[in-house]
């Protein structure tokens, strides 16, 4: 096929581009995907493989007493029935590990040892010729557990003398760390700073979410007894990540363990993080000698997959008359589960939420303190955006309570307060570098495609006749390509500032580039096939992308943290130029001493004067064929590290109507303006902002993980636990600037987040805006109709009052 | 445990058999016993539709039914959709152009859920296409590039017939 074939309709017309970054080339994965041939982790079906089945708690606090797997054991076709306990003498807990000073160390099991601190948390595993065998025979298991009292408000879990899930930690408390910038005094509520006109203050709760992957997650362990050697198929996001964790757990050099992850079926941070199953899985191959499979069903991916986001914040904002932003305070209060996720540890979501508050905004004086809080819920972990969805929620609803308090626009505000194009590179409050970020223009657009004036006008009108039209910004600035300046996750140990990647020519003049990211629907394989190409000036077709082997890829801890194109990018055009140059070389010389080769028309001294076939068969033709001093073959390997990494600045603008009946919402228009700096593929842009944002309209207005006070788990099924449908989703319009990046190789930023940023904090403003004739102002994620409703009928009550 | 059962049908064109369980799920029987994984499983409970299939040519969730249920039926699954000669069905064709899919996990249902949409409706509103695709779910396009699919997907089909 040629490359022209690929590029999708929609493009502008014409001739093949002269590169193909930029173009909006079609999916190279897509034709297996589309025809069934793709390879996720559950079509791994190795011959003689066994099922392993989780015994799952259904308490969500207590001691295990005593198992009796005897009956189990005896079912025909049972091969095994493990316990925690005898599993941990082959698959040690995990312990994710942190620099930060107030942070608190516990272990993750593979399967539950002395006590279980989560409904759903694995305590036994029977292996079986079958799954349904396995799951029949889950069954069979006598459990005899004492009830010790659940955790579940995280308020009253961090509280002194509270029943503890860790007893090693001393507390629930597992972290707590304040950050002060500027003069301001610790502690909120405090006199208001000097020059202050008005301080907003308020309580914003961000309820748990999930983030349903559609394909759950998935494992499928071969060890072979002969070599010593563990081959993992994952449905992971990081395949690098793994195969140390698992070295570690397992006790084997990491040399001879292989971490394969083709396709997988979405991962938005659930699958960044190692699990007990993983770990369960490998060391019950090697114990039993026979491939194991587990695949989640969705209960358990409800009851065991990371989940995110679940925080409450008490902040506050302090301006002056003119608007300008004095002092920001925030205390954030992260419920982070039962355990702490590995590696990436249960800092990672309350430390960012207080990083990244002050947002696009000169913050002069900040003051914040970050706690996270164990409780008998499933792990959080990294989701979509980790802490800039909260931090923007809690920011921009705290902008929008000063405007109205000020009299001033929402837009305008803002405005006033972002930073000014001549302060870049510009140090936050809280030391994150935003290289170069365009806020006023992205403002500027997102208004007049949103038609901010007349639905301003139209607002006016509505109002008379009681409608509640409401219109909502959020602003926000992320950091994305993190290099090793800042660590993905603070504290954490894991050496995660660089990706690499081979470039190697064939023979035959193809190419084969290998990376450590990985893809998980982001279509790394056409984006960085797109960079790879142009470098060597050859065409997509001749490019094949591979990721997701440990065997063959080059150290990288894989796809998260929006990091995919910055990194994996980067790498790549580190390769392909050292490649690129040594063919010149080769080219350049083949021209002068080798009759059979002839120079090409109207080309400087280049490669593009010389077949690469030509080069790649001189190459390896060995040294005769060779300048002096060059060194046979044509491959190589970059690392690259972005250091401080790069800024991501979008604005969301929704316009949306509050039914004054039902409280039903319903979105008018929803606009994005984002720079994600040089854009590969607008094709894939479009869709990582797109989907986001759908992703972040379900998680404002549907989506909320739901414990009882007993810790049970309420959400437990697709049906209580509701995403939305194509019926439900509204149409997003995007709008792009592309100012590449004055740091990160190739100008790239990273956009694989930006959508679920925005939408919640929009939203809640729109809602909010919607219903100022009532004073409404939501402070709790998801907003839903019922809790509307409440917040009306107080209202109602008090104005009687 | 019930003794096993024979079944036999046509899936994509061939009549397969086997022998089963009766309790055995029909999307496990034609995974892991046919081998055909292009149909994934998403939530065994009839929410995600990741499964869905033509069955008798109208969409059904295989996650759903029993593989004995399917004894005698006549049955299409995502790799039964392209021409034999590789020619991709309008819909992956569309679904290819409109960029409508991203990790590919849903998109086996999304498209048969799709082609049973256009049977019935050849040429659906936004709307109808929607509401017509909301038993399938997908969590990582937001649904635009796949409404975009249909309908050119659901022109290209009417134009050539």
């Amino acid at each position: 096929m040629a490359d022209s074939e690929l590029i999708a309709s929609g493009a502008d017309s014409g001739a093949k581009p002269a590169k193909l970054v930029g173009a909006r080339v079609k999916r190279v994965e897509d034709r297996r995907l589309l025809t069934g041939h793709g390879s996720f982790t559950d079509d791994f079906h190795p011959p003689n493989l066994a099922y392993v089945a989780f015994l799952r708690s259904q308490d969500a606090h207590a001691r295990i007493v005593r198992i009796d797997a005897d009956g189990a054991r005896a079912m025909p076709g049972v091969i095994a029935v493990v316990t925690g306990a005898e599993l941990a003498r082959v698959a040690k807990p995990m312990c994710a590990r942190s620099t930060m000073a107030s942070y608190r160390m516990t272990s993750l099991p593979a399967l539950a040892i002395d006590k279980v601190r989560h409904v759903g948390e694995a305590i036994a595993a029977v292996v079986a010729e079958s799954r349904y065998t396995a799951e029949d025979a889950l069954e069979k298991i006598v459990v005899e557990l004492e009830a010790l009292p659940p955790v579940s408000d995280v308020e009253a879990a961090a509280t002194p003398g509270a029943p503890l899930l860790h007893d090693e930690a001393g507390s629930n408390v597992l972290v707590s760390r304040e950050f002060a910038r500027g003069a301001s005094t610790s502690g909120l509520n405090r006199d208001a700073p000097p020059g202050a006109a008005v301080t907003v203050r308020d309580r914003f709760r961000f309820r748990r979410h999930a983030a349903i992957c559609i394909e759950p997650r998935s494992y499928v362990a071969e060890y072979n007894s002969g070599s010593g050697e563990l081959l993992l198929h994952s449905s992971t996001q990081c395949p690098g990540v793994v195969r140390t964790a698992l070295a570690e757990s397992l006790a084997m050099p990491e040399h001879r363990i292989r971490v394969i992850a083709i396709d997988v079926g979405g991962g938005f941070g659930a699958k960044s993080s190692v699990y007990p199953e993983e770990l369960a899985v490998c060391a019950l191959a090697r114990m039993l000698k026979r491939p194991i499979k587990w695949t989640s069903d969705r209960r358990e991916d409800l009851l065991t997959t990371s989940q995110g986001w679940d925080e409450i914040i008490d902040a506050e904002l302090s301006l002056g008359a003119d608007g300008a932003i004095i002092e920001l305070k925030a205390n954030v209060i992260a419920d982070i589960g039962a355990y702490s996720v590995h590696p990436w540890t249960l800092v990672i979501e309350p430390v960012q939420t207080v990083s990244f508050m002050p947002g696009p905004y000169r913050v002069a004086n900040y003051w914040a303190r970050a706690t996270g809080v164990a409780t008998c819920k499933a792990p959080t972990g990294p989701y979509r955006g980790v802490g800039r969805p909260i931090s923007t929620f809690v920011m921009e609803g705290l902008i929008d309570r000063a405007a109205r308090r000020l009299g001033i626009d929402p837009a305008d505000l803002r405005m006033r307060n972002f930073v000014r194009p001549d302060e870049f590179p510009y140090r936050t409050a809280t030391g994150i570098v935003w290289d170069r970020a365009p806020f006023f223009e992205l403002m500027e657009r997102a208004r007049a495609r949103l038609g901010y004036d007349d639905l301003r006008a139209q607002q006016q009108r509505g109002r008379a006749f009681g409608h509640y039209l409401g219109i909502g910004f959020a602003s926000y600035c992320e950091l994305t390509g993190i290099g090793s300046a800042t660590p993905a996750a603070p504290g954490m140990t894991v050496p995660a500032g660089t990706e690499a990647a081979t470039v190697r020519v064939d023979p035959s003049g193809t190419v084969t580039a290998i990376f450590g990211v990985a893809s998980h629907g982001q279509g790394l394989e056409t984006t960085l096939g797109q960079v790879v190409a142009d470098e060597l000036e050859v065409p997509l077709t001749d490019v094949k992308i591979a990721y997701g082997d440990t065997a063959s890829a080059p150290y990288g801890t894989g796809s998260y943290a929006s990091r995919g194109a910055v990194m994996g990018g980067g790498a790549g055009m580190l390769a392909a130029r050292a490649v690129r140059e040594k063919a010149d070389l080769i080219a350049a010389h083949l021209l002068e001493t080798d009759p059979r080769i002839s120079r090409a028309e109207g080309h400087s001294p280049t490669v593009r004067q010389v077949s690469l076939r030509d080069i790649a068969q001189a190459a390896y033709a060995g040294t005769k064929r060779l300048p002096k001093g060059i060194e046979p073959g044509l491959e190589a390997t970059r690392f690259y590290d972005p250091y401080y990494g790069t800024a991501t600045a979008a604005i969301h603008a929704v316009a949306l109507e509050v039914d004054p009946e039902t409280f039903a919402i319903r979105i008018i228009r929803y606009v994005t303006a984002e720079d994600c700096g040089r854009i590969i593929n607008p094709l894939i842009v479009d869709g990582q902002v797109v989907g986001g944002a759908v992703q972040g309209f379900g998680a404002a207005l549907f989506e909320q993980v739901v414990y009882d006070e007993n810790g049970q788990l309420v959400t437990g099924s697709l049906m209580d636990y509701v995403v939305p449908s194509a019926a439900d989703a509204p149409q997003i319009i995007a709008e792009h600037l592309e100012n590449p990046s004055p740091t990160a190789l190739g100008g790239f930023r990273g956009v694989g987040e930006s959508g679920t940023i925005g939408a919640p904090a929009a939203i809640a403003n729109a809602v909010a805006d919607a219903l100022a004739p009532l004073g409404i102002e939501p402070g709790e994620i998801p907003i839903t109709p019922d809790s509307l409703f409440r917040a009306a009928a107080q209202r109602l009550q008090e104005q009687k009052r | 445990m019930a003794e096993p059962r024979k079944v036999s049908f046509k899936i994509n064109g061939a009549v397969r058999e086997g022998t089963t369980e009766p309790r055995k799920l029909l999307v496990d029987f034609i995974r892991d016993d046919l081998g055909l994984t292009g149909t994934h499983i998403g939530c065994e409970h009839g929410i995600c539709g990741a499964c869905t299939i033509l069955f008798n040519g109208e969409a059904a969730r295989s996650c759903l039914m029993l593989a004995v249920q399917a004894d005698g039926a006549e049955i299409t699954t995502v790799e039964g959709l392209a021409a034999p000669d590789g020619t991709l069905h309008p819909l992956q064709q569309a679904f290819w152009e409109h960029h409508a899919l991203q990790c590919g996990f849903c998109t086996p249902g999304m498209l048969m859920a799709a082609c049973d949409l256009l049977r019935v409706n050849p040429s659906p509103t936004e709307e109808e296409i929607r509401t017509g695709l909301s038993a399938v779910l997908c969590r990582c396009t937001g649904y635009q590039g796949i409404v975009d699919a249909v309908k050119a997907a659901a022109d290209r089909m009417r134009s050539s017939n």
